[in-house]
């Protein structure tokens, strides 16, 4: 009767585990195989193909300027993720409406002869083409929340997220239908055309590379600023923790909930139109495909976290131009890869890489 | 002169009728305590007349205007705070930020520093705390952090929903000898409780809450000396 505690039950507790023990551990060692297997590959390929070092710090420079293109937009994201528990998947078309926006701009001050005109005047183009994408996005972001997500907050989860699918649609057909299917070529203005050499390295840095990673740069520092030390940002985060005690201390809930959407477009506009200086062209469906890029550098980091989408972009920015070369792999690849990373995170490290836990009450 | 009334209010979440006609008035200057069991609709009342919850039927009436247009937060300019169930501090806000937050819609800054002082003065362990994030607090120091919140706002009437619930019998105390204080100083209070041996002593009347309906109300001298009250509420025989 006293033998309860004999050594036989005590020798197979190590094999009692639980089923979700199991498969952390079964997970586990399939990320294990993955990261050999890629580790593996890239030393075969650096090997064989041995680029010289001009080459990875152009990839590296591209990668920097995409991943702070992709930030623009992960950050709105993650702005409306971290209040309203929703993805709006029509985020991307609010930057490509943006993006319109801008070449439109810059139609307009190219007929004006500014685009190429004194310095001044170039910059000034510049300026006004990225506020117009802003302006423009703002008002499709406002507009896509007071008619597509308001009427359905409190409704499950998924349905908001039907709705923003839907919109996604929408706003594509509807650029469609005004801007027709061709590429409408972005005219850069002299401002930030050309680059310089970096001494006699051999790399070469664009201007307009240069001119989007520091004005992105400056636009995140202006949003942190607003989230962590104005009273709209404290209002912003006091919602995200909890609405119903928010609006007990005076915020007006629905209007902060606009400002957060006004916010995160504002960015995405801005990285519309920096996006169209990339790539030099825009198209009813440029939103798509970047702001899934962008949707996955907010999960890598972190959905709902500021500095995990900033973080996450730069990453997948720069993992996505290394990635063909490191793997061997020719560069249309490039979008299998981010894609991968996306599914890799979501299996192996849900919350992303700067990720907190979430806690049940908010959701 | 009635600072509060609430008439013949019912609520319902969906289908279930959670307050089945109830009425009630506090007077300024006033401690009301409303006392009940587990889900007799205490914390609905208060969130109906915060505005949180809209009434289906009957009114509430503050300081002579009918809140039935008003939203959440305007009922808050108005001059009503709550200190909510489980307190509600925002865990990733520092002290201060939340202390802040609950003077949110005013722009008196000589005032607002006139109450931070007052709140500190009130809880001088806030003042300690008042850089930290207020998540890592004790349960103690986050109702103290509650409290001060809705002091914030320089309300004329505070809602306290159990403000002493989960506290060591000494804190609770504490608790209540600054309900008091606070009342002292001019501010009307409606206390939910569930503890009515307290509450009793600390309020000038009561009612009591069964199932959505008032059942009894009285001063809470009264309300001490009830045989229902003793039974049910303050558990003596
Ligand atoms: N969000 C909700 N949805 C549906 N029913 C609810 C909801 N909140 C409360 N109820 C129901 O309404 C009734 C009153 O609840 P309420 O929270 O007001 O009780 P209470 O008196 O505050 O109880 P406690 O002392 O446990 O806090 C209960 O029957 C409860 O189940
Ligand atoms: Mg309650």
């Amino acid at each position: 009767m006293t033998s309860v505690s004999e050594p036989a039950p005590k020798s197979n507790r190590s094999f009692n585990l639980t089923s979700a023990q199991r498969s952390r551990i079964f997970l586990n060692i399939i990320g294990i195989v993955i990261l050999v297997l890629l580790v593996w590959r890239i030393y075969i390929v650096a090997v064989d193909r041995a680029y010289p070092i001009q080459y990875w710090a152009f990839q590296v420079i591209n990668g920097l300027v995409l991943g702070g293109v992709y930030s623009l937009i992960a950050l709105g994201y993650t702005l409306v993720y971290g209040i309203l528990f929703m993805i709006n998947f029509a985020h991307g078309e609010v930057m490509m409406m943006g993006g319109f926006a801008g070449f439109f701009t810059l139609q307009l001050m190219n007929s004006l002869g500014w685009s190429d005109g004194t310095p001044l005047q170039s910059a000034a183009t510049v300026f006004f083409a990225i506020l117009a994408g802003m302006i423009v996005s703002v008002l499709t972001g406002i507009t896509l929340e007071r008619l597509a997500y308001r009427p359905l907050r409190g409704a499950p989860r998924l349905v908001p997220l039907i709705s923003a699918i839907g919109a996604s649609f929408f706003l594509q057909y509807t650029a469609l239908l005004l801007f027709g299917a061709i590429p409408h070529n972005y005219n850069k203005p002299s401002i930030i055309s050309g680059g310089i050499s970096v001494g006699d390295t051999g790399i070469f840095i664009s201007y307009t590379g240069a001119f989007i990673f520091v004005a992105g740069i400056l636009l995140m520092m202006g949003l942190f600023f607003i989230v962590q030390r104005t009273k709209l940002g404290r209002a912003m985060r006091a919602l995200a923790e909890d609405k119903e005690t928010a609006a007990l201390m005076g915020i007006d809930v629905d209007k902060v909930i606009v400002l957060t959407f006004a916010l995160g477009s504002a960015l995405a506009g801005a990285g519309g139109v920096m996006l169209g200086f990339h790539n030099t062209v825009m198209r009813f469906n440029t939103g798509f495909i970047p702001g899934l890029k962008a949707f996955t550098a907010a999960v890598l980091g972190g959905i709902g976290n500021i500095r995990g989408a900033m973080f996450g972009s730069i990453l997948l920015g720069v993992l996505e131009a290394l990635g063909p070369s490191a793997l061997g792999l020719p560069t249309e690849y490039k979008d299998v890869i981010a894609f991968s990373i996306l599914v890799l995170v979501l299996v192996f490290r849900p919350t992303g890489l700067l990720g907190e836990v979430l806690s049940e009450k908010k959701a | 002169m009635a600072l509060l009334v609430v008439k013949d209010v019912h609520t319902y979440y969906g289908k279930i009728h959670a307050l089945k006609g109830l009425s009630l008035t506090v007077d300024e200057g006033e401690i009301v305590t409303l006392i009940g069991a587990n889900g007799a609709g205490k914390t609905t009342t208060l969130r109906t007349i915060s505005g949180v919850l809209k009434p289906r039927d009957g009114s509430v009436e503050f300081d002579n205007e009918d809140l039935a247009s008003f939203r959440a937060h305007e009922i808050v300019y108005k001059g009503v705070s709550m200190v909510p169930e489980g307190r509600g501090i925002f865990s990733r806000l520092t002290v201060f930020e939340n202390l802040d937050l609950g003077a949110y819609h005013r722009d008196d800054d000589d005032g607002i520093k006139q109450d931070f002082e007052k709140v500190y003065s009130l809880f001088p362990r806030l003042y300690e705390r008042r850089k930290q994030v207020a998540g890592t607090l004790s349960g103690g120091e986050q109702q103290m952090l509650a409290t001060g919140r809705a002091l914030m706002a320089r309300p004329r009437l505070m809602l306290m929903d159990e403000p002493s619930m989960g506290l060591a019998p000494i804190l609770v105390e504490s608790i209540f000898d600054t309900i008091h204080e606070i009342n002292q100083e001019g501010t009307t209070i409606l206390l939910v409780e569930q503890n009515a041996h307290m509450a009793l002593q600390v309020a000038h009347r009561g009612y009591v809450l069964q199932t959505g309906e008032i059942v009894l109300h009285d001063s809470a001298e009264s309300l001490r000396e009830n045989e229902m009250v003793k039974k049910a509420y303050l558990g003596m025989e």
